[in-house]
């Protein structure tokens, strides 16, 4: 099977790793094989956290720099960040919602302005997807649903090789019985949100 | 039922390395299991501790990696499965007792996990433990895969009983923490009662009991040797006259490589998961059918000197490289791209890689590198530290911990890490080689860990330093695990006794020891200054809670702050606390009240008092 590549960052606390585990937990339900990687060592204590999650035969579950056919970034500087990832064929979805670091409170480095992030990731890759995710999680009753908005996104724009329903049958049994509504809210908000 | 618990073999589940570790425990039946927990390691001990709840296997959380493992070796050699985890620096701490445990062996299976982590994603080292396996005389497994982390852990137990040795399972963080699709297997029903049988000349290591187990053990070793030969985990794939030896997670590098570049025809591949002993004879046979080889290993040359020996022996002439310029790396983790690159250019492979994206104009950004938490105690104890010693030339030695991210400006407490309970031995040796004040900074489990040493050397030789102790309660950096200060009572967990820090201190006979909160800041600052000033070791007690383990035990009632019109820019709370909670709003300061959990420490820190709680809408 063709090998797909999906790099998704965001940063602690936002809730990517639960994405990429109903994407892991519905591929296996569909037949569709894969292997992800996780570095969240210090997820807890507001840094990055960068999942891979491989589709298809390959048996790294690492992906380097330029190899990522998908990515996903919850904050439009991660996305940014993890441009060197990406290659001039990749797809990208980015949540434009900002969480500036804090390093900007103090003065070290200053927040780049979301239209320039979008111009040149845009400038850059084949496609960009780019929306304010975390207003439409609130949307669907939750801000910590964005992780379902951005996957709704994705599974919209075919490049990752699981269906839809299995998406779906997945957020039914694996997510938190009290969400599970407003997650399949959330993901329909996304994959609304993007056309085909 | 626990997942990792179901009893149905041919079922397929999603799980991170570290659960398929843990219910290869399970399939192992394994009936003894401790730790001291340590990233990569950690979800294996969180599974297992749950496991232990709802069965009668037993688990636990000992107070270090030594404690853990003699824990372990006893119960083995009482005849019961048991299972050993560690991060890799945790196996310097169990060293003393792996060395000569190796030459007593153990009569029932025992395996030491130990998680290796390249390119230190949250270590202070990235030691290649392969090396303890030749530096004690064990057999060693390593996984390539999810997958085959947990088919290991049954075969190392049999190959642990097999040879009455124990068996290191070596991991790396990209197995521990990588997630794949796993067969699960039958379980063996786990034998939880034993009985020591005495055999005082066999277990009891005086110079002439220890001279005959010398002999014992290497004749284990020569017959893992034989194990290792045979051994299914050592196999091979493609053929062809230029040839790969790999372990470990770059077996998957290797083979994507080999589809990538098409070289399947022309490459012949050995890879090695029972890597000590190394098995000669087999690797002495791929050499013979090589014109040329590459060795792919993350961290240090450990089979590519092994296999030149092996070579040089067998009077094998081929060019066999692995480490070196334009060829492979001793630092950090390896990539598939890497791996690709350096196969290609080893092996005169035609390759066609993508032209890399150019981002010569993408700005500088901000960084975001990981920071103690919003409300987070150990801000408020290193914010008093730091007011309490205005004006004077302080050391400060600290250690392994959340904690240890205080080194960071602008609180910028922590001048000197090794390792675990390193922060008062070192303090120690600061005070007397150095006119400088000395205030260390150790937590709870840290504390207990290897801490108490140090102090009780402090105490003897009467050295003059500050220890401050940041009690919060939990093992924090590593997921909120217990340790022996935790009120176990408080997780409606019974069965266990709480040691109490203070009385520890003052009984090890600490003259000087206090207690602060440190939430209350002016009252804080008094105690240190008196502690500071009092010649000899005094012992300060912040005592807090995790803000984060407080959250999970629904302990939180903080209401958040909000920065009012009284504001007049001073910046002197963010400048001086860094807490994540604060933004900018064009140059007026804010606080997220998502983030913030109201422990008032900025209220306290701003001289306007322009920082107060919210109203509650
Ligand atoms: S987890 Fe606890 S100890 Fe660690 S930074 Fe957060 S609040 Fe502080």
């Amino acid at each position: 099977m063709h090998t797909t590549r999906l790099i998704i960052v965001a940063v602690g606390g936002q809730g990517n790793l639960l994405t990429s585990r109903v994407l892991g937990e519905a591929a296996l339900l569909a037949g569709v094989p894969v292997r992800m990687s996780e570095i969240h060592g210090m997820a807890q204590r507001g840094g990055v956290v960068e999942s891979a999650i491989v589709f298809g035969d390959a048996l790294s579950t690492v992906i380097s720099d330029g190899e990522a056919d998908v990515l996903v970034g919850f904050e439009p500087v991660e996305t940014l960040r993890a441009l060197k990832k990406c290659h001039a064929g990749t797809t990208v979805i980015t949540n434009l919602a900002p969480l500036p670091p804090f390093t900007v409170a103090l003065g070290k480095g200053s927040y780049p302005a979301v239209e320039r992030i979008q111009d040149l990731v845009a400038a850059k890759t084949a496609r960009l997807i780019a929306f304010d995710a975390t207003q439409l999680a609130r949307q669907a009753g939750n801000r910590m649903a964005l992780n379902m908005v951005l996957l709704g996104a994705l599974l919209r724009t075919g490049r990752v090789p699981v269906p839809q329903a299995a998406v779906e049958e997945t957020i039914r049994s694996s997510t938190k019985s009290a969400f599970v509504e407003t997650n399949l809210k959330a993901f329909a908000l996304g994959y609304a949100h993007v056309s085909a | 039922m626990h997942r990792l618990l179901i009893d149905q073999p041919g079922a397929k589940r999603l799980l991170l390395g570290n659960e398929a570790i843990a219910r290869g425990a399970v399939e192992a039946g394994v009936a003894v299991a401790a730790t001291y927990p340590g990233t990569p390691s950690s979800e294996i001990a969180l599974n297992l501790f749950q496991i232990s709840r709802e069965t009668d296997r037993y688990f636990e959380y000992s107070t270090n990696e030594k404690v853990a493992l003699e824990v372990t070796a006893a119960a083995a050699n009482a005849g019961l499965r048991s299972l050993c985890l560690m991060k890799h620096v945790g196996l310097n701490v169990a060293a003393d007792a792996l060395m000569t445990l190796a030459y007593v062996g153990t009569r029932g299976g025992l395996v030491i996990l130990t998680a290796d982590d390249p390119a230190m994603f949250s270590s202070q080292n990235e030691q290649d433990n392969r090396y303890y396996a030749k530096l004690a005389g064990l057999p060693m497994l390593e996984p390539s895969s999810v997958a085959e982390a947990l088919a290991m852990v049954p075969a190392a137990f049999d190959l642990s009983e097999k040879l009455h040795a124990p068996v290191l399972l070596r991991t790396t963080t990209r197995v521990n923490h990588s997630t794949a699709v796993v067969e699960l297997g039958p379980i063996r029903t786990p034998v939880t009662a034993g009985y020591f049988k005495k055999d005082p000349f066999s277990f009891v290591t005086v110079p002439a009991v220890s001279r005959q187990l010398h002999v014992r053990l290497l004749e284990r070793l020569e017959e893992a040797g034989r194990l290792a030969e045979a051994s299914p985990f050592n196999f091979e794939a493609g053929d062809g006259r230029l040839g790969v030896v790999c372990n470990g997670v770059s077996y998957g590098y290797v083979h994507d490589a080999l589809e990538d570049l098409q070289a399947g025809g022309r490459v012949r591949l050995l890879r090695l998961g029972f890597t000590h002993p190394l098995p000669e004879e087999r690797i002495r046979r791929f050499l013979a059918a090589c014109d040329k080889v590459l060795v792919v290993e993350e961290g240090e040359p450990f089979m590519e000197e092994a296999i030149r020996a092996i070579a040089q022996a067998a009077a094998l002439t081929l060019p066999i490289r692995g480490k070196g310029a334009g060829l492979f790396s001793r630092l950090y983790e390896y990539d598939p791209a890497m791996v690709r690159r350096v196969m290609a250019a080893y092996f005169a492979l035609p390759q066609r890689p993508a032209p890399a994206l150019d981002l010569s104009d993408v700005p500088a950004l901000p960084q975001r590198p990981p920071t103690l938490c919003a409300g987070c105690s150990h801000r408020a104890t290193f914010y008093a530290v730091k007011k309490a010693t205005e004006g004077l030339d302080v050391i400060h030695p600290s250690d392994i911990g959340c904690y240890t991210l205080g080194f960071l400006p602008p609180l910028s407490m922590g001048d000197f890490v090794i390792c675990m309970g390193a922060s008062i031995g070192s303090a120690c040796g600061f005070s007397r080689a150095s006119r400088q004040k000395v205030v260390a900074f150790i937590g709870d489990s840290t504390f207990f860990h290897s801490g108490m040493p140090g102090l009780v050397n402090a105490v003897f030789n009467n050295h003059n330093l500050t220890l401050v102790i940041l009690d919060n309660r939990t093992t924090a950096m590593t997921g909120h695990q217990p340790n022996p200060g935790v009120d176990m009572a408080e997780l409606q967990l019974e069965g266990f006794n709480r040691v109490d820090i203070e009385g520890v201190v003052k009984a090890l006979g600490v003259a000087h020891v206090s207690v602060i909160r440190p939430y209350n800041v002016k009252k804080s600052i008094a105690a240190l200054r008196e502690a500071i000033a009092f010649p000899g070791v005094s012992v300060v007690i912040s005592r807090e809670k995790c803000t984060l383990y407080a959250r999970g035990l629904r302990q939180l009632h903080g209401r958040a702050f909000t920065v009012t019109d009284k504001c007049r820019n001073h910046r002197e709370c963010v400048d001086a606390l860094a807490c994540p909670a604060f933004y900018l709003e064009g140059d007026r300061v804010r606080i997220d009240a998502d983030i913030c959990v109201g422990c008032a420490l900025c209220a306290q820190v701003c001289p306007e008092h322009a920082i107060q709680p919210l109203r509650q809408e």
